[in-house]
């Protein structure tokens, strides 16, 4: 395949960037999009010109690294997979693959594609535990049985993986499906009820404080995650916070 | 250098750990408060190490190459995490899973340090399900066990096939409470560049700042290493892209023995290689093996026909397969370890049965359980077994709810449907058992320096088990190392903050601004990835899943060839104070051209075949590995000695008083 790219180049965080036309040919249809992008990087390296920035690691749709809004969408356009699992067969011969880092206030850019997204981590850190020291002296795995449906909501909302596609297809760069998923999970276990009080107020009042957007219900964030987080979630921890905020 | 000794306390095996639990030193909360400690690496070992400390009261610097410590890649780990809890009540007890592990390591591992991992295990569960890790239940509300390679019981946890993400998760909400109150210091995309020696002690660390370049300098009491393991010296791994031996080799290099590094685990599951640009392989989990059914076709005609698309596996009659792990070894059946089952898979690949183009790939089929779990669902619903329909959309449904995820990820990578055809794999280099050499408390031959979780070498001997990767990450970090660690701190509590400015630091600083200088400098003509591409290539042909002297031999030489081409020719991009990829990665694949040919000097020297370890000139007339217990049962830690050629072998002879050594056989 012979394709034509149109990637974001920024030098650094404080550098003005810009969209550079690229042409790439000899792609296999087999290849993953981030292989695409190390066959362009290798190629730029040899023309001695500063290969094209982007974050990646497990390259198996888990560690939630890679990041790239391509032709408009985050991960691109198949759903369900992150860029590392979105493989060039999706695309057509002669295509133009437009592709530009994760936007958002709270994730300001680092270089070309790769974005700061520690505000997440700040985030987890305002709340997103249970306050359990690791001695080891807790009681036994078995000794509070969970129903299975409650355990089973609690691992979806688990799986969420800390991409931040659902801030980059947000168009107020809402991080509520984020947050959600770990109030969620904590919510649907007796572990984390003890304090969910503090847990849903503390998050929620961090990703203000972070500059993320309001939530108006628009559904993007769902349709673009790769780990298909449902936005019961979202709904889940508005109760939750309502709870909360009359508790006081 | 100090001698070899391994610190293994007195006692009976089941006393040892509460023995010397009890009779170590230990440090007052008033004086941890005085107390720093740096962790690098945020895999399970890692953040469960952080969080154990920083709760214990100790100061802790962790430090991630990733952009959070969330994405350590822990967090791929599938299939499930082992436990001798005996929940199924199928006769599991520490001691079976103890034995087990040995066994599995094909007696290549340290006994007391083995059971006291079976010891622990069972806290690791307890422990997270406190903090909210979502493990499988069943309909009871209790927690579900699966199987897996090289046992007879169920006794793996997990959470579908995304365990060691939720594990990660655990241990990484453990870590920002601690972060939250300020014990931990965490520094996101930084890289350990090397270690500080003062006086003989680890003092601190050298760092690159991957957004600014910028080089730093911590300092510690201790230092503990929890980088994982080294299996991207093969290039293509199941690995993440990052993952990367720089850390251990850096700590070897200043002191460190390095053990066993040719004990590499190529994994029997993994979705085969496509083509040249491949960057890195997928795993498909072992748990799979619980209900797939691992076959080629007996008939190479049948084979050609397939590979000229002329044929579809499905329509291969069933008289008609080889399931050749259920023919070979009738007691495990595909639930063979994994060192057994890669090199099966090798032996009829070799013989001309390869099912894709390239000839390296066997099938992996569902239809059977999708059949059999259909019947199941029908029968517990009073509808008709025999509609052939209706019992294959159940039996799938049946088995979405348990390996969805793995399923899915086939499909995009492979652009075919395992629920309608075979899933083909290939072997993977996976894991590394070998790694650092540490005593029994987790020490490496540098007072003060640590090595934890897949870094170290010491509990999986010559094969690891499948499910026991992520026990040891969590019983080194959570329940070993933030005890055993103390016995050294005590001396330090009135050492106080140890200065960065000294001499040591300055040299250290010095010689990492030099190395990367040097990068930007060469103006080569090869890129780093060409480089690295060429090692995975000659370690992959020649100290792969079969090795051999001649092979070996060759190894040594290439390596060291291609190392010396890479200081010549290799092509770094850019400037060093700016985030530069190719910058990081020349420093990796510096090292891995390092460790690469130690690696095959440890091969060469074990002339016996144990676990993955598989010399040709030592095996049975069946084709199994044979071990030379008389003259191999000991752990080779190598010493640096200026460069991988010249390093020293010092053998830890390994003791068993517990357990017979036997012939492994899984027949």
């Amino acid at each position: 395949m012979n394709l034509t790219l149109k990637i974001w180049r920024q030098a650094n965080a404080k550098a003005k960037g810009e969209m550079v036309t690229y042409s790439i040919s000899d792609v296999s249809p087999d290849m993953s999009f981030l292989e695409m992008m190390d066959m362009h990087n290798e190629r730029l390296i040899d023309r001695g010109e500063d290969p094209v920035a982007f974050d990646h690691d497990c390259r198996e749709g888990i560690c939630g690294m890679c990041s790239m809004f391509i032709n408009g969408e985050a991960h691109g356009p198949d759903r369900l997979v992150t860029t590392c699992q979105l493989h060039m067969r999706k695309f057509k011969d002669g295509d133009t693959l437009t592709i530009e880092p994760f936007r958002a206030n709270a994730f300001p850019v680092i270089k070309d594609l790769a974005v700061d997204r520690s505000a997440f981590d700040r985030i987890q850190q305002a709340g997103g535990f249970v306050s359990v020291n690791t001695s080891g002296n807790t009681q036994d795995a078995n000794a509070i049985p969970i129903d299975k449906h409650d355990a089973d909501k609690a691992f979806d909302a688990a799986t969420c993986i800390g991409c931040g596609a659902c801030v980059a297809s947000c168009k107020n760069a809402s991080a509520m499906l984020f947050v959600s998923a770990k109030v969620s999970q904590y919510a649907l276990l007796p572990q984390g009820k003890i304090e969910a009080t503090d847990r849903v107020l503390n998050m929620v009042n961090q990703m203000d404080e972070e500059g993320f957007g309001n939530c108006t219900n628009t559904g993007a964030c769902e349709v673009e995650c790769p780990k298909g987080i449902s936005l019961e979630n979202i709904a889940r921890m508005n109760r939750e916070y309502l709870t909360a905020s009359l508790k006081g | 250098m100090a001698k070899l000794d391994s610190k293994i306390p007195q006692g009976s095996l089941s006393e040892k750990w509460t023995n010397h639990k009890s009779n170590i030193n230990l440090v007052s909360p008033a004086n941890k408060r005085m107390i720093d400690v740096i962790v690098v690496g945020t895999g399970l070992a890692g953040a469960s190490a952080s969080a154990t400390l920083a709760e214990l009261g100790y100061n802790v610097k962790t430090f991630c190459f990733q952009d959070s410590p969330r994405r350590a890649h822990s967090i791929a780990a599938q299939g499930g995490i082992n436990a001798a809890k005996n929940y199924k009540g199928d006769g599991d007890s520490t001691y079976r899973l103890f034995y087990d592990t040995i066994k599995g390591g094909d007696y290549r591992s340290r006994e007391s340090n083995v059971y006291r991992l079976a010891e622990v295990s069972t806290n690791i569960i307890d422990q997270c399900v406190a903090q909210g890790v979502p493990f499988a239940r069943d309909y009871g509300g209790l927690l579900d066990n699966r199987s897996f390679g090289g046992v007879l019981v169920s006794r793996t946890f997990y959470a579908k096939g995304q365990t060691g993400q939720q594990l990660l998760l655990g241990a990484y909400s453990a870590m920002n409470r601690q972060i939250g109150r300020g014990k931990i210091k965490m520094y996101n995309r930084h890289e350990m560049m090397d270690l500080v020696l003062i006086d003989g002690k680890a003092r601190g660390i050298i760092t690159r700042n991957l957004v600014s370049g910028e080089i730093e300098r911590h300092s510690a009491h201790a230092v503990v290493i929890a980088s994982g393991g080294y299996g991207n010296v093969f290039f293509l791994s199941t690995n993440a892209m990052g993952s990367n031996v720089s850390a251990t080799w850096k700590i070897h290099k200043r002191g460190a023995y390095f053990a066993n590094p040719c004990f590499t685990q190529i994994h029997p599951t993994c979705i085969p290689v496509s083509g040249e640009h491949q960057s890195k392989l997928t795993l498909m989990s072992e748990s799979l093996r619980n209900d797939g059914r691992i076959w080629v076709p007996k008939r190479i005609e049948d084979v050609k026909a397939i590979r000229e698309g002329k044929l579809q596996p499905t329509e291969i009659a069933e008289e008609d397969r080889d399931y050749y792990l259920e023919r070979r070894y009738p007691a495990f059946g595909n639930l063979v370890p994994r060192d057994v089952a890669s090199r099966a898979a090798k032996e009829r690949c070799d013989a001309g049965f390869g099912v894709n183009k390239t000839g390296e790939a066997v099938y992996l089929d569902f239809a059977d359980a999708i059949l059999r779990y259909g019947k199941e669902q029908a029968h517990v619903k009073g509808w008709d077994e025999s509609d052939t329909v209706l019992v294959k959309k159940l039996g799938q449904q049946v088995v979405r709810a348990k390996y969805g995820n793995l399923f899915q990820m086939y499909e995009k990578i492979v652009d075919q449907d395992p629920y309608e055809t075979p899933m083909m794999i290939y072997p993977a280099v996976h894991y590394t058992m070998g790694g650092v050499w540490v005593d029994y408390n987790l020490m490496t031959s540098i007072p003060g320096c640590y090595a934890i979780g897949e870094a170290n070498f010491s509990d999986h001997g010559a094969n690891r088990l499948g499910a026991s990767a992520l026990m040891q990450g969590l019983a080194d970090g959570y329940f070993v190392l933030p005890y055993t660690i103390g016995d050294y701190l005590a001396d330090d509590i009135r050492t106080g903050t140890i200065s960065t400015d000294s001499p040591e630091f300055e040299a250290a600083e010095k010689e990492v601004k030099q190395r990367l200088e040097a990068f930007i400098n060469n103006k080569g003509k090869h890129s780093v990835d060409y480089y690295h591409r060429k090692l995975g290539k000659i370690m992959w042909d020649k100290c792969g899943m079969s090795r051999n002297e001649k092979g070996l031999k060759e190894a040594l030489r290439d390596i060291k060839a291609l190392r010396e081409d890479f200081y010549k020719n290799v092509n770094v991009p850019g400037v060093t104070n700016e985030f530069n990829e190719q910058l990081a990665k020349a420093g990796r694949v510096a090292d891995f051209l390092e460790l690469g040919e130690l690696f095959a000097k440890d091969a060469l020297e074990r002339t016996e075949s144990c676990g993955g370890h598989f010399r040709e000139e030592s095996q049975t007339p069946e084709g199994e590995a044979l071990r030379d217990d008389k003259n191999f049962t000991f752990v080779s830690a190598w010493e640096y000695k200026g460069e991988p050629s010249k390093a020293k072998l010092h053998k830890e002879v390994l003791n068993y008083e517990e357990i017979e050594v036997k012939t492994r056989s899984y027949k």
